[in-house]
């Protein structure tokens, strides 16, 4: 199998796991409380917030490569503050590339979590609350279970959603072996220089691993469910 | 776009693919010709290695402007453009570029400093002007040194584009990205001298879908003429001998 693919290409599968498994996690971080906010406000912030989380699905990913770059670079606002922070630019680096990641696949995180949220309702907490648990308490041994199908999805959605992700880290990344080329512009650089055979073993792994990911997630989650009432 | 390409195709309408470095010459030639001709132009952008997937595959383009010669000759050989219609319609100069005025000197001494911690190249293996930035700093013995400090480019609109927004302190550009009539019109340069690298040679060709469509003919005709000429000259390319 190593003989099939150049060590570039299997340092581009390394890192595209990396950064899937990593925005997975910071993702479900930052979208668990944002779904739960957005399922149970009743700010008047909470259609705008809404819809902003629903942007990245609009614009096309180059774009808003285009301008994460912007942002990142020295003149944008995240640039300025990493710069007097002393960390340089956050553009061509694998924190770059997860927050990218992150704001690309925000809506496919917490749109089935919020579903799942407003699914369950206010009601499991309330009952929780009153036989004693803190509200921290009744969210993650009452709310989080009940809402599990709907964090499998999300965890699946942006696992997936980043591993095929590719303009926006085309526009951030800057193709660094090891730390900024992932799989799906590795591809594509085959495709561009025409080394057809080398698009095609690397893109027939990428599928073959991702069904069998999926796959795998999603006969536990049946089976999971299953379990419940 | 292609059925919108093929839906207007006739007689007097030529498409023609051109490489992304030739955006700015081309939208003035395909003006210019359209003037003189009364013919019109219908002109794609973007990348040769992305062409020639395309072209190999249907894709309903008359004429090809490449960013190299080996792709129109590869399209020869294959049979999807006509034998002896090719022709160098400009010779590409790369320059070191930066946006910050004063940053790069008249000789690139720039480079053998530490004053930057990235240098923005286009893909050394698709793009000919990342393969020229490379070999430009193998002739200067630089190439080792400053690989860990390169930032790659899918194409040289893209090295351009982390240069311009300031993402990389300055970068191998082509010269026609960076200069207006005759000079550079922002931040600093140094125009790599031709000899540092194997010439950029960007070649056109008749593709077969094109063979009949005398607009098509024109427009390489066209290319050679001396009004052609003098405009890509004034972007910065070298020209051929006529």
């Amino acid at each position: 199998m190593s003989g099939l693919l150049a060590p570039a290409d299997w340092a581009a599968i390394g890192l595209t796991l990396r950064l899937a498994m990593a925005t997975t996690v910071l993702l479900l971080l930052v979208a668990l409380p944002l779904a739960w906010w957005l399922a149970g406000s009743a700010s008047r912030w909470r259609a705008p917030v809404a819809a902003l989380v629903t942007l990245p699905l609009v614009l096309p990913p180059t774009v808003l490569g285009f301008y994460l770059l912007v942002l990142m670079g020295p003149d944008g606002p995240l640039g300025r503050l990493t710069q007097s922070l002393g960390w340089g630019l956050l553009s061509f680096t694998f924190t770059g590339l997860l927050i990218g990641s992150v704001v690309y696949s925000l809506p496919f995180a917490v749109q089935p979590l919020r579903d799942a949220f407003e699914a369950a309702g206010k009601r499991p907490l309330e009952v929780a609350q009153t036989l004693g648990a803190t509200p921290l308490q009744a969210f993650v041994s009452v709310v989080l279970p009940l809402a599990r199908p709907g964090l499998l999805t999300a965890a699946v959605l942006t696992f997936a959603h980043t591993i095929g992700e590719f303009g926006v880290v085309l526009m951030i990344g800057g193709s660094i072996p090891g730390r900024t080329q992932v799989v799906s512009t590795q591809i594509y650089g085959h495709v561009e220089g025409m080394d057809y055979a080398a698009a095609h073993t690397l893109a027939v792994m990428l599928l073959v691993f991702s069904f069998a990911v999926l796959l795998a997630l999603s006969l536990l989650g049946r089976r999971r469910m299953r379990v419940l009432p | 776009m292609f059925a919108l390409l093929a839906g207007a195709a006739s007689a007097a309408e030529v498409t023609v693919a051109v490489a992304a470095n030739f955006t700015a010459p081309m939208q003035r030639l395909a003006a210019l010709f359209e003037q003189q001709t009364g013919h019109r132009v219908l002109a794609s952008y973007g990348s040769t290695g992305k062409f020639f997937a395309q072209i190999g595959n249907g894709a309903p383009f008359d004429v090809f402007l490449s960013a190299d010669d080996e792709t129109p000759a590869k399209l020869e050989q294959g049979g999807a453009a006509v034998p002896g219609t090719r022709l160098t319609y400009a010779v590409g100069r790369l320059a070191l570029w930066s946006r910050t005025a004063g940053m790069v000197d008249a000789k690139g001494e720039v480079l053998r400093g530490d004053g930057f911690d990235r240098l923005a190249i286009a893909d050394p293996r698709l793009a000919p002007y990342g393969a020229a930035a490379v070999q430009t700093l193998r002739s200067l013995s630089l190439l080792e040194h400053l690989q860990p400090r390169f930032v790659t480019g899918e194409n040289i609109t893209q090295a351009h584009q982390f240069v311009a927004t300031g993402n990389a302190p300055l970068g191998f550009v082509a010269l026609s990205q960076v200069q207006v009539d005759g000079r550079i019109g922002e931040g600093s340069a140094w125009v790599v001298p031709a000899h540092l690298h194997e010439p950029i040679v960007q070649q056109a060709v008749l593709l077969t879908k094109g063979r009949d469509n005398p607009a098509a003919r024109a427009l390489l005709d066209f290319l050679r003429s001396e009004p052609a000429r003098a405009l890509i000259g004034r972007y910065g390319y070298d020209l051929a001998r006529p």
